[in-house]
């Protein structure tokens, strides 16, 4: 066991492989457990990085990129974009729930789901249906693959973009000249010193 | 050599963290974080296995995932922001109006 995983830390992919998989868990427990919505942000950032490194290692480079583009570029930045009407560097106040329930229950579903995926899997029954071709890259694959036989799922996604993206306005446009964080009185307080 | 099961145990470690967070947190914000978090666990397990079936259908599945993240979160924020001129908070205990 113990010589299984020194022989495995000592290849580049096992050692990329229990980095990422460390710094990801433990990026992912700072997010979950922190008081401060900015760390819990930027954690959160730094995790999602570190996951992109895990589908470079397992040769999605397309899937990685758009983790990025997608998760960290842009998922983040509407994040943080948001985080401006809320008092974000407040340390928020809430009362959880009972914790000792809560990482039992969250311990017994981890034990169960790691049983199920260490538990054999009966692999000669399956097949692949869209196969990796051999020689080509992972973008033109995923490329090949999304306009022929995803083709409709792909642009229902698109639509269903277009539609986040209407409801986001909506919703978040109104009353936009009104200010959320501050109380207006503070605004006139703050100019009639300024004539003083 | 590291294998499927390392990436699933990964995969289910990482989704239960995430589980911990929607059971544990109030606030909504933290809330919408602790989904993320399960989201991109669910997507490690789908890379992972169309590496090692070969087959692109995981990180299909994937992409879809990412997709449907950037949709909610678009959504969630604009609601998030409307509760929170309303209410002037984001913590469900606030946003609790039925109570029985």
């Amino acid at each position: 066991m113990l010589e299984n995983f020194m022989a495995s830390i000592m290849t580049v992919e096992g050692f990329a492989f229990y980095l990422f998989a460390v710094l990801t868990i433990g990026l992912f427990l700072v997010t979950v457990m922190s008081k401060n919505i900015l760390y819990a942000m930027t954690s959160l950032a730094a995790g999602m990085v570190l996951i992109s490194g895990f589908f470079f290692i397992l040769g999605a480079d397309f899937l990685g990129v758009v983790q990025l583009i997608v998760y960290v570029g842009a998922i983040m930045a509407l994040y943080a974009f948001a985080m401006m009407f809320f008092d974000a560097t407040r340390d928020i106040k809430e009362n959880n729930t009972s914790n000792a329930l809560v990482f039992l229950l969250g311990g017994l579903s981890a034990l169960t789901l790691v049983l199920i995926f260490t538990a054999p899997i009966h692999s000669n029954m399956i097949e692949a249906l869209y196969p990796m071709h051999e020689g080509v890259g992972n973008a033109q694959d995923v490329g090949i693959v999304l306009f022929t036989k995803y083709l409709i799922p792909f642009e229902v996604a698109a639509v269903m973009l277009l539609v986040a993206m209407i409801s986001g306005i909506i919703l978040a446009g109104k009353k936009m000249d009104h200010s959320l964080t501050e109380d207006e009185n503070v605004d006139k307080v703050q100019l009639e010193k300024d004539e003083k | 050599m590291i294998g499927l099961t390392h990436y699933l145990v990964v995969s289910a470690l990482i989704f239960s963290i995430g589980l911990v967070g929607v059971l544990r947190r109030r606030n909504l914000l933290m809330l919408f974080f602790a989904t993320e978090v399960m989201l991109n666990a669910v997507n490690i397990a789908f890379a992972s296995i169309s590496h090692f079936y070969n087959d692109l259908t995981g990180q299909m599945f994937a992409f879809f995932i990412i997709a449907i993240a950037a949709s909610e979160v678009a959504v969630g924020l604009g609601i998030l922001i409307v509760l929170y001129k309303k209410h002037g908070s984001l913590d469900l205990d606030d946003l609790a109006t039925m109570r029985g």
